[in-house]
């Protein structure tokens, strides 16, 4: 399997060049967003107004982490389930973002924005908080801090370990993965 | 009548979900390293031993193993001859997960199902009360997530559909479920009683150790066979692929009506977490 490091923001070569299993090992800043704040930035989207972010090139984790512990940067953040995202993530491709890191199945809109606005899903180890943890060397909320958990931090990580589960020829490593070991 | 301060049960609540969420069971650990013995996929293996290693840093740091530090969900047994003293027993409950969510630095998940504003102490927990024979209190506390949550079903089949059609749900509830729970899963099967019944008993379920069967030699056996079949479906840990999908099934069985056949599926991330207290 091909372990590839790449530096956020995002091109769109960095993109297309990725297979669907490939290990990625993402650097530089990366943004938290899930549910409550997805929400939000669709509003937003729709009213004609601007986003707190420039989410162009940028890379978009389903994350609600946990309390940092004093002298810790953060507290736990593993991957949250990423279709609850599914209704805002098209828009958002389509404004620019190039990223998303969840887990979970993607739905086939989804994946077709992949395709015609040139960005993929990355997938993250759901559960293991305290390990992905430990790749998030800072993190400070820029937008709606009123969400708690849910708000949106500017997250600076080294050598992030995901895996890329929707590429942009329309791939799914889960539909792969299943089929090769299937045996019912 | 024993007296039982509410204090204590404060106290034991705080400690129990700090615990659950820190330190991973060795039954679960145990099951990750048979998949790693097992697991025909270099991927699965890989990722089994992440969330060894995983869990081996929560332990070391005190650290929740996953943020997701779930609702706060309790099984209480109070015993008929126990007198709780002190302060009200929901209240003394309550007051627990509070302090234990924000003294053990856990993620506060409660929120207000419309406006979706974060109750910011993860109260209120939900709590099953049970009354029992004996002047004992008896807490098992479950945090439970929401992403293996949200995958979990009730259904009320027909009478016809028997032990088949039940399989048949269970196996087609976790094939649909796919990557979403984190497997490797742990799956609760409640069949039974009513409506609300058959879901009670399947979370009840996921308080078993894993490797745990049921008492009834049939039942253990329908067990066996349901997780064979599961983990022939390819999805894998993480959905990655692989034959480590789940790591148990527990069926808990209670009598129905003679129109009825309810059956309850709950799903459990592979952060199958409970630990429970006696006072």
């Amino acid at each position: 399997m091909a372990e590839i490091k790449l530096k956020t923001p995002l091109t769109d070569e960095d993109v297309e060049k990725l297979k669907i299993g490939d290990k990625v090992l993402l650097t530089g800043v990366i943004y938290s967003g899930r549910d409550a704040a997805h929400k939000r930035l669709f509003d937003l989207i729709q009213s004609g107004r601007e986003l707190p972010v420039d989410i162009r090139g940028q890379v978009i984790y389903y994350v609600g982490p946990a309390p940092a512990k004093p002298g810790k940067p953060i507290g736990s953040a593993g991957p949250t389930t990423s279709y609850r995202m599914d209704a805002f993530a098209p828009k958002l491709m389509e404004l620019g973002l190039k990223g998303m890191i969840g887990k979970g199945n993607r739905g086939t809109e989804v994946v077709e924005a992949m395709k015609n606005y040139k960005a993929v899903y990355f997938g993250a180890t759901g559960g293991a908080g305290a390990l992905l943890a430990r790749s998030i060397k800072k993190a400070e909320t820029v937008a709606y801090e009123d969400l708690g958990p849910e708000a949106i931090q500017r997250m600076e990580v080294e050598d992030f370990p995901v895996v890329v589960i929707n590429d942009t020829k329309g791939n799914d490593l889960y539909v792969e993965g299943a089929k090769k070991y299937r045996k019912a | 009548m024993r007296e039982v301060q509410a204090a204590e049960i404060t106290k034991a609540v705080r400690d129990l979900f700090v615990d659950a969420n820190c330190n991973l069971g060795e039954d679960v650990l145990a099951a990750f390293d048979r998949g790693i013995a097992t697991d025909e996929s270099p991927v699965a293996r890989e990722v089994l031993r992440e969330l060894k290693e995983n869990a081996r840093i929560a332990r070391d740091e005190q650290s929740p193993i996953c943020q997701d530090t779930g609702l706060a969900v309790l099984f209480v047994e109070v015993g008929q001859d126990v007198h709780v003293v002190g302060g009200d027993l929901k209240a003394a409950i309550n007051e627990g997960v509070k302090k234990g969510y924000r003294e053990g630095y856990l993620r506060k998940s409660a929120c207000h199902p419309f406006t979706r504003a974060n109750t910011k102490d993860n109260t209120p927990a939900v709590i099953h009360f049970d009354i029992v024979s004996g002047d004992k209190v008896r807490i098992v506390a479950v945090p439970k997530g929401g992403g293996a949550e949200n995958m979990s079903r009730v259904d009320m089949l027909s009478p016809s559909a028997g032990l088949e059609g039940i399989k048949d749900f269970i196996l087609k509830r976790i094939e649909a479920s796919g990557s979403n729970p984190c497997p490797p899963t742990v799956v609760g099967v409640g069949i039974g009683g009513t409506f609300e019944r058959s879901a009670l008993l399947a979370k009840k379920a996921l308080t078993r150790k894993i490797g745990e069967r049921n008492a009834d030699p049939e039942l253990a056996k329908v067990e066996v066979e349901v997780l064979e079949r599961i983990n022939r479906l390819g999805i894998g840990p993480m959905g990655y692929g692989g034959n480590t999908t789940s790591l148990d099934v527990f069926f808990e069985v209670e009598p129905c009506h003679i129109a009825s056949l309810p059956v309850a599926v709950n799903v459990q991330c592979h952060a199958a977490r409970h630990k429970e207290a006696v006072l």
